[in-house]
């Protein structure tokens, strides 16, 4: 029964990586560029939905519908200007560009909001946990994550399988230059995949406020996370990155269990041996790699 | 030194050397510089041979960025990793009875080997995806180390065997061991890179797929460069631990030496000698000016290496030299168009 439940709570936490890591993937399968602020926009969100949206009378709970929307259209300005601009120069630029804007935005936001925790206040939902058995609490708040990154994930999928600009983007990912001798605007294009990883990351953001508490810091930690995520489950596939958080979160929450300093150590232990024995991931192509 | 095929002096044929002005300037300079800076504990005041002190970790680490990513092309955010394991290292070989002093080689050498294996998971990675790795395993070291308690855990312990010493003393030797250090990094960076390897990594960093069909072996160029920069940062992290002799997880593993050490480079000029030292004077300046204002100097450094790598990528003395055709520490070689 024990051992059930640390698969459990590990699931549970699994769906929130992978909800962190799809616009991580998807940006570096169109894109081909690693943003490394990824986690810090997830912060911004969350500060944007404590400090900000209390200002326009919608509470924090709802406070997604407004960041979310706000945030793509972020992603969008961000990728026509600042990473455009680095990807035409070369992929090394962009790795340059996101890491200073990733440190610029933590000290940014350690000097205006302190390095004090924050949550996004949810009211008494916070504390309510479905009780099936004697020891499983499965609380409420992370199931709905766990039930939002699923949807997101489908959500997405389904996008980019069904729709024409979704074709489009699996084509600008597939050959940039072949795509745009058909006509299409790699540029737009690259503008909507960074809108729809924005637009995800927020969401994630938002929720980890809700599951726990965020800091200035909390970005990069979660970055970490959703890039193992992202490995663990093979580059390049969206499923894989919901097996592959599941995975490590289940690993990390086995770590916890002999003792809670193991709980990182666990989930790096875990990537670093997929990385030996299967470096394309547990369901990724080998193509991915280098 | 300078000029290179003999027949060069021959009227109408076009000259190769390796720098526009004469090395004697240089040469004489450096000199100069190097007593100086001997010196300096016995010329300046305490307080300024310890701003100076931590220049020289700062160019240290710099200097192995650069060689990372401004030779080899691997942009690294985890260097901090070997900056820890170097301090950590250093504190082992102390608390095993070892004077502080001699442990630096030997820490750095630890740093070196461990370096090895660690490549072999990270090369399989590229880009992005190997700068987040790196990440992962500076993360994974700090977790390993914090959880030994014969090394003080996650709380941290004081180095040993310095107490012997008189704190005057204390800080003479430490000055020297810090600069000594700077020293023979950055001349080591200099001579490896006008050696054949030098050429090798330039080779790879214009047209790697060129440079591969011309039988270099790219691969393990780069393994080789990881590791002299994995050992310098650890002479780094030793030097760091005896200047600032309590020893905690979460100090010597910071992030935030990555970050310093890439906007360094990169504002002061990817790609080239001089460009870590200057990028590392300019955040001095700019760190010392700002101090009383927090974090701020690290957000003015952090938006300024943006700016320079989207408008500017080879940097302030990168853009100087192209201006004046000037070098102090040449590497490359300069093709002169007869008159």
């Amino acid at each position: 029964m024990i051992w059930l439940n640390v698969v459990i709570q590990g699931v549970l936490i699994g769906g929130f990586y992978a909800l962190f890591a799809c616009g991580l993937s998807l940006m570096f399968g169109v894109l081909k560029v690693i943003n490394l602020a990824h986690g810090d926009i997830a912060v911004v969100a969350g500060y944007v939905a404590v400090f900000l949206t209390p200002h326009l009378h919608i509470p924090e709970v709802w406070s997604f519908l407004v960041v979310v929307p706000i945030f793509g259209l972020v992603g969008y300005v961000v990728q026509r200007t600042l990473i455009q601009k680095s990807i035409d120069r070369d992929p090394f630029t962009t790795l340059l560009v996101t890491f200073g804007l990733s440190v610029v935005i933590e000290n940014l936001l350690l000097e205006i909001y302190s390095a004090n925790g924050q949550s996004v206040n949810i009211g008494d939902l916070i504390a309510k946990s479905w009780h099936p058995a004697s020891i499983i609490y499965v609380s409420y708040v992370s199931l709905g994550v766990l039930a939002v990154a699923v949807a997101v994930l489908g959500l997405l999928q389904l996008f980019l399988s069904r729709t024409g600009t979704g074709r489009l983007i699996r084509a600008v990912a597939d050959d940039r230059e072949a795509a745009q001798l058909s006509g299409a605007n790699y540029r737009h294009i690259f503008g909507i995949a960074a809108a729809i990883a924005f637009a995800t990351v927020a969401l994630a953001g938002i929720a980890y406020g809700m599951m726990t508490q965020f800091a200035p810091t909390s970005g990069g930690v979660n970055l970490l996370f959703a890039f193992e995520a992202v490995v663990i489950g093979g580059i390049g596939s969206l499923w894989g990155t919901l097996i592959g958080g599941i995975a490590l979160g289940v690993a990390q929450q086995f770590g916890a269990h002999f003792n809670p300093e193991y709980q990182i150590l666990a989930g790096n232990v875990l990537f670093l041996v997929v990385l030996a024995i299967r470096p394309q991931g547990l369901f990724g192509r080998r193509t991915a790699l280098a | 030194m300078s000029i290179v095929t003999p027949g060069a002096k021959q009227h109408g044929a076009p000259s190769v050397r390796r720098s526009s002005t004469s090395p004697i300037y240089t040469l004489v300079g450096a000199l100069v510089l190097v007593i100086l800076l001997t010196m300096a504990p016995w010329i300046v005041p305490a307080q300024a041979s310890s701003t100076l002190m931590n220049f020289f970790i700062l160019v240290i680490m710099a200097t192995m960025w650069n060689l990372l990513a401004g030779y080899a092309g691997m942009v690294s955010i985890g260097q901090q990793a070997f900056i820890g394991l170097g301090a950590y290292a250093t504190l082992y070989f102390a608390l095993k009875g070892v004077n502080p002093f001699v442990t630096i080689p030997l820490s750095t050498l630890t740093c070196a080997v461990i370096a090895v294996p660690v490549t072999f998971l990270l090369f399989r990675l590229r880009g992005g995806y190997f700068a987040i790795a790196t990440w992962v395993v500076s993360d994974t070291a700090l977790l390993i180390i914090g959880a030994i308690p014969f090394l003080g855990g996650g709380t941290g312990k004081l180095m040993p065997g310095l107490q012997s010493l008189s704190p005057a003393q204390t800080a003479h030797y430490s000055y020297l061991a810090t600069w000594i250090v700077a020293l023979v990094v950055v001349t080591g960076t200099y001579l490896l890179l006008r050696s054949r390897l030098g050429l090798v990594l330039a080779s790879i960093r214009d047209n790697e797929v060129a440079a591969r069909s011309a039988g270099v072996n790219v691969q393990s160029a780069r393994r080789l460069i990881f590791v002299i920069a994995a050992a310098g940062c650890g002479a780094a992290g030793a030097v760091l631990a005896i200047s600032q002799p309590f020893i905690q997880p979460l100090s010597v593993f910071n992030i935030q030496w990555a970050a310093e050490m890439l906007f360094v480079s990169m504002i002061g000029g990817l790609g080239t000698i001089e460009g870590p030292i200057i990028g590392s004077i300019l955040y001095f300046v700019l760190q010392q000016t700002l101090q009383q204002y927090g974090a701020w100097y690290l957000i003015i450094f952090g938006s300024l290496a943006v700016v320079v790598a989207l408008w500017q990528p080879r940097g302030l003395w990168g853009a100087f030299r192209e201006r004046f055709h000037g070098e102090l520490l040449p590497v490359g070689y300069w093709l002169r168009e007869p008159k």
